[in-house]
Parts: structure tokens; sequence; C-alpha cells
């Protein structure tokens, strides 16, 4: 069963606006992600990274092309299929943590189980779940504001994993941390990846963050350019991204 | 979501942004605190007058005279008959305004009338002074219509019609200066009524208090049963038959069966008989129709406030839906539907419709009863059992539902657009 959630995406193409203005985001992407896999799609802005990760994550429609999800056809699944498997099968993890301000971590890690109609005491005992497991459990009253830039991260990983997806849809999930913190973030993802098989979809500029996913695809000018497999293993994760932490530093400094 | 759920995030948003919230519900409240008085206006002015009417006569009855000719001008004088031109004094009309009594013809002709089931003159007594035990003497009066009314009692029990025991239902004012510790204490006591007859000879009659009534505006001074009527009406004539009963008005009883078509019918056939037939809403209805009146037009202006705090909440709720674009943007990436979204909105509205509404009406009753009771004892005084604010658990409650349903209505802009906002462009707004 696990094997064939695959996400099939076939000849994608998007394009915004008509006309003189129209700018045509995808020309017909192919891609495929295997379950347990960590991918990175990795380009440089206005490249249609988003964009292809939108379509993969079911937040838009494309305009040409198919997409199938675990066999069956996104175009045939009703509004409220897509919805049930928007809010039970992802999760997503965004540059900017969209966190409820005036509401406490553990309502705004829960917001999902919310939305899926989960009782109110079941909710909260999976919400602490994930927040002990985040280290945030001591946070789970505090107002989200107040928390540092880490630390929301880290709750808004907690609300993409708290309904337990098998996808995890990240994009930029770095890009507004300093490099510290980014790499705990980056343990945290490739961590769940690990212990729990969860597919970890890194929509990124970042290099070495592409680096350390089993699969990289290139997208430039709405097209796949190129598609490498990192030959390391999950055991050499660690050891890869302590090398890699000078590199990185100066990376994400020119980034930013 | 559960709609649980969605009602306690709603009620949670809606204080997120305090002072915008305040004032919208402050808006609403000014609307609903209106409505809610104006209401009780009406309510309590409709109270006092069904009240009023049920002192005055049963919803059954007719107060009958001769239809009046004698001012109609240009018809030369009018021929004198023995039988028919006693006049009376009126109360009808300015003083001294007289109309042509009823006589004993009059009243089989009346009786006689299809659908009339009963017709009784209402003679008039004068009694002098009514006294209780060996204490003072007070001017007294009585009520000659009251065989018929419906007294406002504060204490005790109707007059009962038949009764051969002369009955006595008493103003509440002579409780006191009688000498009764109170109206309770009154009744069943045996108060004796003086009586001065046509020879100037002072006679004394008893009659048992069987309740107390309140003063009312429009049927002054104390009721007396038709035993006691009658016992007075005979003291008074000092046992001399005039020459010509004739009294001034008459109280017909109709079927109480009948339809309203058929007592218009009735009252046309009786004006054709050449009697002026009236029933008390008749003489009452023009009264309502004023105060209804005015209610509407209060009324109206409320509706006109609550309108301009429906912009309001539509202004409020906009401004949330702006700022909270990537919130609204998230939960629907996270699956949440567009109605709920919907939901969630106008659940929103309704939250602000309720605060302002329940706290409007709940200021307007605890100021509206504490005026209503400094009214009642001062300004109004003279209006006993008016109780000028009467809120009504009903009116009060329509008026909270109006305010509710209002405030939905104005939701549903904003919440449509909320709803129909897209993940991925409310993501990306700034």
């Amino acid at each position: 069963m696990d094997s064939e959630w695959v996400i099939d995406a076939q000849g994608l193409e998007k394009s915004y606006g008509s006309g003189a203005s129209r700018f045509d985001a995808l020309k017909g992407v192919s891609v495929q992600i295997a379950p347990g896999e960590t991918v990175a799609i990795v380009g440089k802005s206005g490249s249609g990274k988003s964009t292809l990760m939108h379509l993969l994550a079911l937040l838009d429609e494309p305009d040409q092309g198919t997409l199938q999800v675990a066999g069956h056809d996104a175009k045939s699944l009703s509004k409220r299929a897509v919805n049930e498997l928007r809010n039970k099968e992802f999760g997503f993890v965004f540059q900017q943590f969209f966190l409820t301000p005036n509401v406490s971590v553990l309502d705004n890690v829960i917001l999902p189980l919310k939305i899926a109609g989960m009782g109110s005491k079941e909710r909260r005992r999976r919400g602490m779940e994930v927040l002990e497991q985040l280290e945030l459990a001591d946070k789970a009253g505090n107002k989200a504001t107040t928390l540092s830039g880490g630390q929301k991260q880290r709750v808004v990983i907690g609300r993409a994993l708290v309904n337990a997806p098998r996808v995890i849809f990240a994009d930029e999930p770095t890009g507004n941390l300093d490099t510290a913190t980014g790499a705990v973030v980056e343990d945290i993802l490739f961590e769940l990846n690990r212990s729990q098989g969860i597919t970890l979809v890194i929509v990124t500029h970042d290099e070495d963050l592409a680096a350390r996913c089993d699969r990289q695809i290139y997208i430039r000018d709405g097209l796949v350019v190129s598609q490498t497999t990192s030959t390391h293993t999950g055991s050499t994760h660690t050891g890869a991204h302590a090398q890699a932490t000078p590199e990185a530093l100066t990376t994400a400094g020119g980034a930013a | 979501m559960r709609t649980k759920d969605l009602v306690a995030t709603a009620i949670s948003n809606t204080f997120r942004s305090k002072l915008r919230t305040t004032l919208t519900v402050l808006a609403i409240f000014v609307g609903a605190f209106t409505l809610t008085l104006t209401n009780a206006v009406g309510a309590g002015v409709s109270q006092y007058v069904d009240a009023q009417v049920g002192a005055l006569g049963s919803p059954d009855v007719f107060i009958i005279t001769q239809a009046n000719d004698a001012t109609a001008a240009g018809d030369g004088p009018v021929k004198y008959d023995a039988g028919s031109s006693a006049s009376v004094s009126s109360q009808q009309g300015p003083p001294g305004t007289t109309t042509k009594a009823l006589t004993d013809t009059d009243l089989t002709k009346i009786g006689d009338t299809a659908g009339i089931v009963s017709v009784d003159p209402i003679r008039a007594v004068q009694p002098d002074y009514i006294e209780y035990g060996t204490g003072s003497q007070y001017e007294f009066s009585i009520n000659a219509t009251s065989a018929v009314t419906t007294a406002d009692l504060t204490a005790g029990a109707q007059l009962d019609g038949s009764a051969s025991e002369a009955q006595l239902v008493l103003p509440d004012t002579f409780v006191t200066p009688l000498g009764f510790a109170s109206a309770d204490d009154a009744v069943g006591a045996s108060v004796s009524i003086g009586i001065t007859d046509i020879l100037g000879e002072q006679h004394t009659v008893n009659a048992t208090v069987v309740g107390v009534s309140l003063e009312s505006l429009l049927a002054a001074g104390a009721g007396a049963n038709d035993a006691l009527i009658a016992e007075l009406a005979d003291a008074q004539s000092g046992g001399i038959e005039t020459a010509v009963t004739s009294y001034g008005v008459a109280v017909a009883h109709f079927d109480t069966a009948l339809s309203a078509d058929s007592v218009t019918a009735l009252k046309a056939d009786l004006a054709t008989a050449g009697y002026t037939a009236s029933t008390i809403e008749d003489q009452l209805g023009a009264v309502q129709t004023v105060i209804n009146g005015i209610v509407g037009v209060l009324n109206a202006f409320a509706v006109i406030a609550l309108i301009a705090a429906a912009f309001g909440i539509i202004n409020t709720l906009l401004m949330s839906v702006q700022e909270r674009t990537r919130e609204i943007g998230l939960m629907k990436a996270m699956g949440m539907s567009g109605g709920k979204v919907y939901t969630l909105f106008s659940l929103e509205a309704i939250v602000i419709g309720f605060l302002g509404s329940a706290i409007g009406a709940g200021v307007a009753i605890g100021l509206g009863s504490a005026l209503s009771a400094v009214l009642s004892k001062g300004l109004l005084s003279g209006l006993p059992g008016l109780n000028i604010l009467l809120f009504e658990p009903t009116s009060v409650a329509f008026v909270i539902l109006l305010v509710m349903l209002i405030a939905f209505l104005s939701g549903t802009l904003p919440a449509q657009r909320a709803a129909r906002q897209n993940p991925i462009e409310s993501l990306r707004y700034e």
C-alpha cells in the first residue's frame, strides 16, 4: 500500500495572466515522487519551483498535464476529497511562519486537527505529543508571537506533523532562519523522514540543503534541466551536515 | 471543522481586535437599546389601554344613546313629542351638552333587535359619602357602568351581577383613609353609603366590599353591582315614580358568538332605528391607533440606527478578512473548505450582533425598569397601573434575533470574500 503512494506528474503546464502579461511558470514538467523519498526542487526565484510544489500539493490545478496521487487522477477528485487529502496526508512548511498571533503554541499546532474535526481531548493529546517530540512542550501555553524564529519554525513543523502526514511540503523552510537554527530545523525534517518514513518535498535555492536530499530536481524557466541522485545514505546525514557547515554559512549569507 | 469548534473560534476571533469589535458592538448597542425601549413603551401603553378597556366594559357590550340630531343645523326646530323628547345631560361633547334621552319604549325596541341579548338602562346614582364603622365620612361616587365592567383589581374579586347582596368594589385610594390596614383587609368588610333622596332626606345603605381596584383613567368611581345600584336608586327616588322614566345611556349585551362583520351590521341596524351604538373598542380605537403610530415611528428610527450599524459590521469584517488573508489561505491550504470559511466569518458577524443586541437589550431593561419605577411614582403617578415600559420576554428575544439576522446578512459579503480566496494567492499576500 505504502509503496503505491506515489505522486506522479506528467507534462505539467501552468501559466498566469493572459496576453502580453502572460507568464508561463511551468512548460511541461514531469516528476515522480516515491514514498519515503526526500526530494529537493531547486531553482532560482521565478524558475517555477514554487508553482511546481503548489501543483504537487494540490493547492492549484495545472493548465495541462496530469497528476496522479496514489493512483487517483487529481482532476477526478472532488473538491471535498482534495481538501481531505491535503488535510490528512499532507503537511506544509512555508518560508513565512503563518502562525496565528495571540493564540497559544498548542492551538497553532493543532489547527489541522481542528479543521479535520477531531475531538478536543484527542487533538490536545496529539498536539502535546508533537510538541514534546520537538522539545517545545514547555512553550505549549505561550503565545506564538513570544517565540524566537527557530522556535516558530519548529512550531510550524509541529503543525505540519500533527496530522501524521505521508508527505511534508516545505517551501524554503530555512529561508527565514540564521544558519545555526536553519540547520536544527533541517535536522528535524530529515530525522522525521528517517524515523517515520515521511516523504519530504523541499523547495529551495540552497544547494547544501538540496544536497542532503536523496534526489534533486533542478528547474529553470519552467522546465526540468537536470535530476541528480545523492549517493549518501541516511546514516551519513549528520556527518555530511557537519562538513557542510562552513560552506552553508557562506551560501546562506550570500542568499540573504 | 466541528460546529462547536467553529463557534468557539468565531468567538475568540471576535475578541482579537478588541477596540474595533467594541466600536461595532457599540453601534449595534444603540439600535438594539432603542428598539427594546420603543417596543417596551408600545407594550406598556397597550397593556394599560387593555386594562382600561376592561375597566370600561366587556367586549360583548354596546353603549347605546339616542342618535344626536338636536344639533343638526339647517333642519329647523324639531317638533315636540311627549314620548321621546326628554333630554338628559350628557358626558359626551362639551360640558352642558344634552342628548335626547332613551325611554322604556326605546329600550324595548332595542331589546327586540335581532342579535341583542339584553339591554339595561344605566341608572345614575349620586351617593353623598362612604363610611366604615365609626370613621370619617368621605365624598364618594359610583361608576354607573361598573356592573358590566371588569375592574383592574389589586385584591378581592369582581362584582357578582346576579348576587342579591349589595356589593362594592372600592378604589384603592379609599383603603387607608377609611381605616383599613391593607387592600386585603378591606375585602369582606361592610361599609355604609350615605345618599340624599329627591326630597332632601338622607338614607344609609350598607354594602360589602368584594374587591379593591386601581383607579382607572376612563371610568372613575367605585364599582357597584345591580343589587346595590337598585337599592341606592330606590333610596334616591324617595319612593316617588317620575312620570317619564328616561335614561341617558343604556348598555346592551350582544351575542358573543357574533363575528366582527355581524357586529358592524348590528350597529348599522341600530343606527337605522335611530340609536348610536358603540363598543368599548370603538371608543378606544382612536387612542390605540395614535399610540401605535408613535411607537411605529420610534421603531423606524431604531431600525435606521440598526441599518447604520450593519454597515459598521460589514466594514469591520472586511477589515478583518483583509488582515487575516494569510490565515484564511493557510486554513484553506490545510484542507478547510470554502463553506466552512464562510460559516466562520458569518458566525463572527452573528457573535458581534449578539453581543451588541444582548448588551443593548440588557441595559435597556435595567435602565428602563428603573426609569419606569421613578416615573410611575412621579410624573405618571396620576395614572395608576400604567407601566410605561413593559419588557416582554418574547419581544426582547425578537429584537435580539432580529439584530442577529441583520448581522448575519451584513456578514454575507465579507464572508463570501473570505470563502472565495485562493489559498496560494492568500499565502503570497504581503
